[in-house]
């Protein structure tokens, strides 16, 4: 589920209310969005691939983290480099090549979904 | 209240791969198109969140003949044949289109593109672009919430909610298409969250009825307690139980029944990527970042680590079931309204098999240009008189009678999710289970009237419970096991049982078998 929107990031953009899909964000005090609705969230990571700023960190569970946990730490996040990975990934953000040009995974085996 | 009164001559309900290569053709043809989405075109569905691989064949009769024949069996030959050579024409037609178009940046393999799969955030960010520059207007974050149809029974409209405007809206249309993708209920597979198959209650509610709805026992692998759900890279897994032990016969293909009797008995089965070559598994990374996502965020390395998996239902979704069709431009039984994608049966490119790993995606690029097509040429056909009808909203549960979400809700986690019952079929348990969803359908316990905000929630719900109705009606009338559609007491295919079966009913469900088209094609093996 989301579970940081980095202050010192977040560029005030709005991108992040726009783009996710169950609507988890809302406008907050100073222009950062917070996180309204976390129970909505469907953990997708598109609010994170979408932000300019890398200021959005998806956990990969599908209930909230414990407060006390590292991928709620925004230092810890930016030293691992976890923040703003999946954008990295993607070759999304200027001066970057798209990773969908080299998307090319293994062979698979026949009928695979 | 309607707060805002629009017009245009082709509505697209639903802006994932289906809806906008529907609103994109519909544009070309000359339409004004307007596109809604519940959630945000361009992100919300599982397209865009997991991407897909895609089912583009080079047009050489041997290697279509291949691709047609690869799967028949597995789909218990209910496929049709000339649907499938038309899927594959247009799906090659659309993804040379999207490099050419959209500039998509495809692989570049041996010195040529490489189509046979898309990036889901490129291909759907580059999608909504294109919509836009061809004229489509796209409404984000406004989920349809009823059918409107004329005097004789036509569908004329669409009525909804701008979530973040808090305000209703209505649509006058010459004519809709239905682009809202499968069922997945709630489960939170990944980019699943909007399928709550609202598509097909809106359809019924106007007269339409559903086929395939047996075909609906899709689960998927994650790892335990997350949400990815990509599960191509599991044919190179080795599955165990909790105490580390091997679990014979379970796999990603063909033994998935094993990995859901164990949780069931357990609660625990671990899976380890163990049969990836090096070169396999950087080539892994390359091809779906997103697949390791979890596994870097957990810091479990899946090549060398036994991590516990679980199995997250994805219905309609990954299984083939929907809105029946009836022509070639993706016409439903009902006059003016038109179905693609997952929100269609895809039987007839699927048959009882699953349409995951590249048949969906083709389906979803090629039925939305058909009914894009088809829906632009009946608005046309009306002419002015589109903008002079009066207009009636067909919304039952939720809005002309009281529906109780919590209700449904809770009857969804307990009578569809579970393994035992939705997955290993068998009538002494789906019987059972469909008296509670009927139960909670019949709403006579409690409820209410929704409306404004509360009002798209509250039809999610029930469409997740009408849907859950059809599946398991459908389900008890197959007594054999064809493709996806298994029963655990008739584990056998039985000819004589070999036809579609069409259902439908909102109140009093009914089925009726239908025959296999598009077999004269078929080269006898
Ligand atoms: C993890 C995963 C991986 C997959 N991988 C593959 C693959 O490799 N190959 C393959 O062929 N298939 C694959 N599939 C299946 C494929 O993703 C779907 O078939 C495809 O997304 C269907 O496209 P669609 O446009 O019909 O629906 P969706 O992509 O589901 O889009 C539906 C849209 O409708 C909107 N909507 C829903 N209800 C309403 C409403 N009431 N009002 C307005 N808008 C609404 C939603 O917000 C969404 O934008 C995969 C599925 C999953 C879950
Ligand atoms: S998308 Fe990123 S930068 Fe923009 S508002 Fe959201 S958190 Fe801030
Ligand atoms: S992960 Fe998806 S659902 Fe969750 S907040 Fe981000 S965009 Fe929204």
């Amino acid at each position: 589920m989301i579970e940081v929107v980095s202050t010192e990031r977040c560029v005030s953009c709005d991108v992040c209310i726009a783009v996710c899909p169950t609507n988890v964000f809302e406008a907050g005090p100073g222009g950062i969005p917070v996180i309204a609705r976390q129970s909505d969230c469907q953990t997708c990571f598109m609010c994170e691939a979408h932000c300019p700023a890398d200021a959005l960190f998806v956990a990969p569970h599908t209930h909230p983290v414990p407060a006390d946990s590292p991928l709620r730490d925004e230092e810890h996040l930016a030293g691992t480099g976890l923040l703003g990975s999946y954008r990295r990934e993607l070759g999304w953000g200027r001066g970057r090549k798209p990773g969908a040009r080299l998307a090319v995974g293994p062979e698979l085996r026949p009928a695979a979904t | 209240m309607i707060n805002l009164d629009l017009t245009a001559d082709v509505v697209v309900v639903g802006g994932g791969p289906a809806g906008t290569w529907a609103a994109l053709t519909a544009a070309e043809a000359g339409a004004d198109v307007l596109l809604l989405d519940k959630g945000y075109c361009g992100t919300s569905g599982p397209t865009a969140s997991g991407g897909t691989g895609v089912w583009y064949v080079q047009p050489d009769p041997e290697e279509r003949e291949k691709a047609m024949a690869s799967r028949e069996k597995l789909g218990g030959f209910l496929q049709d044949r000339r649907w499938m050579a038309r899927v594959l024409d247009q799906t090659y037609e659309n993804m040379n289109r999207l490099e050419a178009e959209a500039r998509y940046p495809f692989p570049i393999v041996d010195g040529v593109p490489h189509k046979r799969g898309v990036q889901g955030p490129e291909y759907m960010r580059r999608m909504r672009s294109w919509i836009k520059r061809a004229g489509v207007r796209v409404l984000d974050h406004s989920p349809v919430t009823e059918l409107l149809v004329d005097g004789t029974g036509t569908v004329a409209g669409v009525r909804g909610h701008r979530r973040q405007h808090g305000t209703g809206y209505r649509v006058r249309a010459g004519a809709v298409v239905l682009a809202t993708g499968g069922c997945a209920f709630l489960s939170k597979a990944l980019g699943c969250d909007v399928a709550t198959g609202d598509g097909a209650l809106f359809a019924a509610e106007a007269g339409a009825e559903m086929s395939g709805m047996e075909f609906s026992t899709a689960y998927a692998i994650a790892p335990a307690f997350t949400s990815v759900t990509k599960t191509a890279y599991y044919g190179f897994a080795t599955f165990f139980r909790g105490d580390g032990t091997w679990l014979e016969g379970a796999g990603s293909q063909g033994g998935r029944s094993v990995i859901a009797k164990e949780l069931l008995r357990t609660g625990t089965v671990l899976c380890q990527i163990d049969r990836a070559t090096p070169e396999q598994q950087r080539q892994m990374r390359l091809g779906q970042p997103n697949f390791f996502l979890t596994f870097d965020r957990l810091g479990i390395n899946p090549f060398t680590e036994k991590f516990p998996v679980t199995l997250l239902l994805e219905g309609t979704v990954r299984g083939t079931g929907g809105i029946r069709i009836i022509a070639d431009d993706c016409a439903t039984t009902v006059p003016g309204l038109y179905a693609a994608g997952d929100a269609a049966t895809r039987e007839l490119v699927c048959g009882a098999f699953t349409g995951g790993g590249s048949h969906n995606s083709a389906w979803a690029m090629s039925s939305g240009t058909f009914a894009g097509r088809g829906a632009a040429a009946f608005a046309t056909a009306l002419g002015a008189t589109a903008n002079r009808r009066r207009l009636t909203g067909v919304g039952e549960a939720g809005i002309q009678r009281p529906f109780d979400r919590t209700d449904a809700l809770d009857v969804i986690r307990r009578e569809v999710h579970p393994y035992d019952k939705n997955y290993l079929r068998t009538a002494s348990r789906l019987e059972p289970a469909l008296a509670h969803l009927d139960a909670v359908w019949d709403g006579r316990r409690g409820g209410a009237v929704a409306t404004g905000g509360d009002l798209p929630g509250v039809r999610q719900a029930a469409a997740m419970v009408a849907h859950a109705r059809w599946m398991y009606t459908s389900a008890l009338a197959r007594t054999e096991s064809r493709g996806m559609a298994r029963r655990e007491e008739f584990p056998r295919l039985d000819p004589n049982q070999y036809h579609r079966l069409t259902v439908g009913g909102l109140d009093r469900l009914w089925t009726r078998p239908e025959t296999v088209t598009g077999r004269e094609l078929a080269v006898a093996s």
